[in-house]
């Protein structure tokens, strides 16, 4: 073997190491989390009033917020708009990438290919608007910290990199494929040698071990949110709190 | 009354009408402007009674740690709340106390961060890794905690505009129970609290005041109606327990007159309790034991009496504690179906079933509009009964501007335990969209169905100069109820 493919071979592996690794984190971190929520009690009825009255209700209400974001359309018109064209757009992108970890790839994958690569196209667009917003309002400056900024640059970035390896440095589709199967299969092959397509996989590599630590996690949280997830009865059935009885009060 | 308010930029802003709404203002930002403003430290007299530590405990920043740590395994809110929050800000020019001061740290999510930096230094050390605002606990942050914890009434107004709805009265609430535990509180919560459990109520009404205001209600009542309308206290066997906020004894004595003729045009029997006169509970303003153990009184009083249902009067925060009854002190079950009760639902669904007689016209010299609680509205469900009996009694009934009303109601400006004069700038700023919004109506009665409001409204209503009379719900009931 040359020194070349020797590296090459090396780095294929360390490249093979990170993406499972990130994979374990994501969903290993993203489970803990989700456990932690469930475990923790909600000791009292906080829901916001008025609200659902039945079961379905709250159902409807979750699958609001998570669709429409309605709290902030009343808060924010412009806001939502950006924020939801930015969440439309990844969402398409999520449901694009399937192709390369499923075979066959579903009809509805490929029936919104169109649509779905415009989205990746469109996305910076609002992610800029996101970012332009929070050095803008002098209200939103004042909370922005680091993180916040990383997270929008490194989606940018990831976005930016598949547009790149999809459209303008073309990477060779059957050795993208053949890699991520081989990923899924737990029977990996080295990537493609693109630099560009490297550095997309190492980037979401890096947004994978990023979430279940950072904000990302409104995705998973917003379903445990009390104030939105419970029933509107306050007065029947009687809702049990597990630890009021250790709070001692004579 | 300090005239310091002029410095918050509230004042300065033009409030205009737009279709069926408000265009509501939100000032520039003013770093630190509302800092001073802080309440009165409590006094080691009132702390020993409701089980809190006279003085700050030693070690109290790892003491503090220890109970964030503990509140972290008890309140999901809590906990997922200090995770999701996206740092959008959709809800930075919400709260009534940004839209006051100017000052970043009332924007409820600035607010919500003086807690999160904490809980990210010792709790989420990954994002105080990639440079997220992280800081131990320790005397600046006890002091940014003191001031900015205590200037939120923890209204939830925020949580209605919040993409997953974030409640940060939650925060607010967590913040405080960690500095109860430590030590540290308010004077004004703390000898509220310190003063039910001397004597009952809020307001520390000795048992033989009560019994006298009570009379001369009566006698009132005689002289207005010329019928004998009781004000029965400490009955047992009545049917009905009321526990209204102690204030309707001797300060919204129409209040207290309006319950008087509505269970005598019942004929149902009622009773106050001197050992638990006070609907109201400070400890949700404090901490969980407290709570309880506030709470708990309401139910000894109604087993002492042998009574069939406790009713709640006229409180927003009361309203609040009161759904939890149930789940701190209950079961229930000793009582009637439904519980627990407010006078609102009660009288509302009397009205619908035609118990008494009215003429709406001796309202007529009024043009109402109508205050929605924070609590009442936002975390109690009460929004159509009291429309309902306003509606029932008056002829003349305004709402005000769409985007302040309902769920979307502005606090009053000093609910949460902010009722105290020492900081009555941020209470008058605080309050100011309210002043606005009722103004915009032209109406010459405020009907509110919370003492606390009826306690700051008038002075707010002059402040703002806006020319408005404040009085409780069933005050209307009672001029049109003929008996
Ligand atoms: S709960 Fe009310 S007072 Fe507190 S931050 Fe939210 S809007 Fe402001
Ligand atoms: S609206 Fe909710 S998510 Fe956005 S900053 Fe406020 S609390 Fe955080
Ligand atoms: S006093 Fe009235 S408006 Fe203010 S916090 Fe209480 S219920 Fe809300």
């Amino acid at each position: 073997m040359t020194d070349a493919a020797m590296i090459w071979n090396l780095l294929a592996a360390l490249i093979i190491g990170l993406g499972y690794l990130a994979a374990f984190v994501f969903v290993g971190g993203l489970l803990l989390r989700i456990a932690l929520y469930i475990k923790t009690p909600v000791p009292l009825k906080i829901v916001q009033t008025p609200g659902p009255k039945s079961a379905p209700g709250v159902l409807a209400r979750i699958a609001g917020d998570v669709l429409i974001f309605p709290n902030l359309f009343q808060a924010d018109k412009l806001l939502w708009l950006g924020a939801w064209i930015f969440h439309a757009c990844l969402f398409l992108i999520l449901v694009r990438h399937t192709r390369y970890f499923l075979y066959p790839v579903p009809e509805l994958v490929i029936d919104w290919q169109t649509i779905s690569v415009y989205a990746g196209f469109f996305f910076p667009i609002p992610a800029l608007y996101l970012f332009w917003r929070r050095l803008a309002s002098s209200r939103v400056l004042y909370i922005s910290g680091l993180p916040d900024y990383i997270t929008l640059i490194l989606l940018t970035a990831i976005a930016s990199t598949g547009m790149l390896v999809h459209y303008f440095a073309r990477v060779y589709l059957v050795d993208v494929k053949a890699f991520t199967l081989g990923l899924v299969t737990f029977a990996p092959v080295p990537p493609p040698q693109h630099p560009i397509f490297i550095a997309h996989f190492l980037l979401v590599c890096a947004l994978l071990i990023w979430f279940p630590f950072s904000k990302l996690m409104h995705a998973g949280g917003i379903f445990f949110s009390p104030t939105r997830n419970q029933i509107d009865n306050v007065l029947y059935p009687r809702y049990v709190n597990k630890w009021n009885e250790e709070v001692r009060v004579d | 009354m300090p005239e310091k308010f002029a410095d918050f930029p509230a004042t300065a802003l033009a409030w205009r009408k737009t279709n069926g709404g408000i265009a509501i203002p939100v000032p520039e930002m003013d770093e630190g402007i509302a800092a001073a403003m802080v309440c009165h430290p409590s006094k080691a007299k009132d702390m020993k009674p409701i089980a809190l530590p006279t003085e700050r405990v030693p070690q109290w920043q790892a003491r503090a740690v220890e109970k964030l740590r503990e509140l972290l395994t008890k309140y999901r809110g809590l906990s997922v709340y200090l995770d999701i929050c996206a740092q959008c800000g959709a809800c930075s020019d919400k709260c009534q106390f940004y839209l006051g001061t100017g000052d970043p740290n009332n924007m409820p999510v600035a607010r919500a961060n003086l807690l999160r930096k904490v809980y990210r230094y010792y709790f989420k050390r990954a994002e105080r890794f990639l440079g997220g605002d992280a800081e131990p606990f320790n005397e600046q942050v006890l002091k940014e905690w003191y001031t900015y914890f205590y200037q939120c009434s923890e209204c939830r107004r925020c949580s209605v505009f919040c993409p997953y709805g974030i409640d940060t009265a939650e925060i607010t609430m967590a913040a405080r129970e960690i500095m109860a535990a430590i030590g540290v509180a308010t004077k004004y919560v703390t000898e509220v609290v310190a003063k039910v459990y001397e004597r009952g109520n809020n307001l520390g009404i000795p048992a033989p005041a009560w019994i006298d205001n009570c009379q001369f209600l009566e006698e009132e009542l005689k002289t207005e109606t010329g019928k004998d309308i009781r004000m029965p206290v400490d009955e047992v066997g009545a049917d009905v327990l009321l526990v209204m906020p102690s204030a309707d004894n001797f300060a919204n004595t129409d209040t207290m007159m309006a319950y008087g003729k509505l269970f005598y045009a019942l004929g149902m029997s009622w009773t106050t309790s001197t050992y638990c006169n006070e609907g109201g509970n400070f400890g949700l303003f404090l901490n969980y034991q407290n709570m309880k153990k506030v709470n708990k009184r309401i139910l000894d009083a109604a087993r002492d009496l042998k009574v069939k249902r406790v009713i709640w009067g006229e409180c927003g925060h009361a309203w609040r504690a009161a759904i939890y009854t149930n789940t701190l002190n209950g079961p229930m079950d000793f009582l009637d179906p439904p519980h627990p009760v407010h006078i609102c639902q009660f009288t509302a669904d009397l009205i619908k079933r035609g118990a008494f007689k009215i003429d709406k016209s001796a309202n007529d010299d009024l043009l109402i509009t109508y205050h929605d609680p924070c609590n009442a509205a936002r975390a109690g469900s009460l929004l159509e009964e009291p429309r309902a009996m306003i509606r029932a009694t008056c002829n003349k009934f305004v709402e005000m501007p769409r985007n302040t009303i309902r769920e979307k109601t502005f606090c009053c400006g000093a609910g949460g335990g902010l009722l105290t004069d020492e900081i009555m700038p941020i209470r008058m700023a605080g309050g100011k969209p309210r002043a606005e919004a009722c103004r915009s109506t032209g109406a010459n009665y405020l009907a509110v169905p919370c003492a606390i409001c009826k306690a700051q409204l008038p002075e707010l209503m002059k402040h703002w100069k806006v020319d408005v009379k404040v009085g409780g719900v069933h005050d209307l009931l009672s001029r049109a109820m003929i008996l």
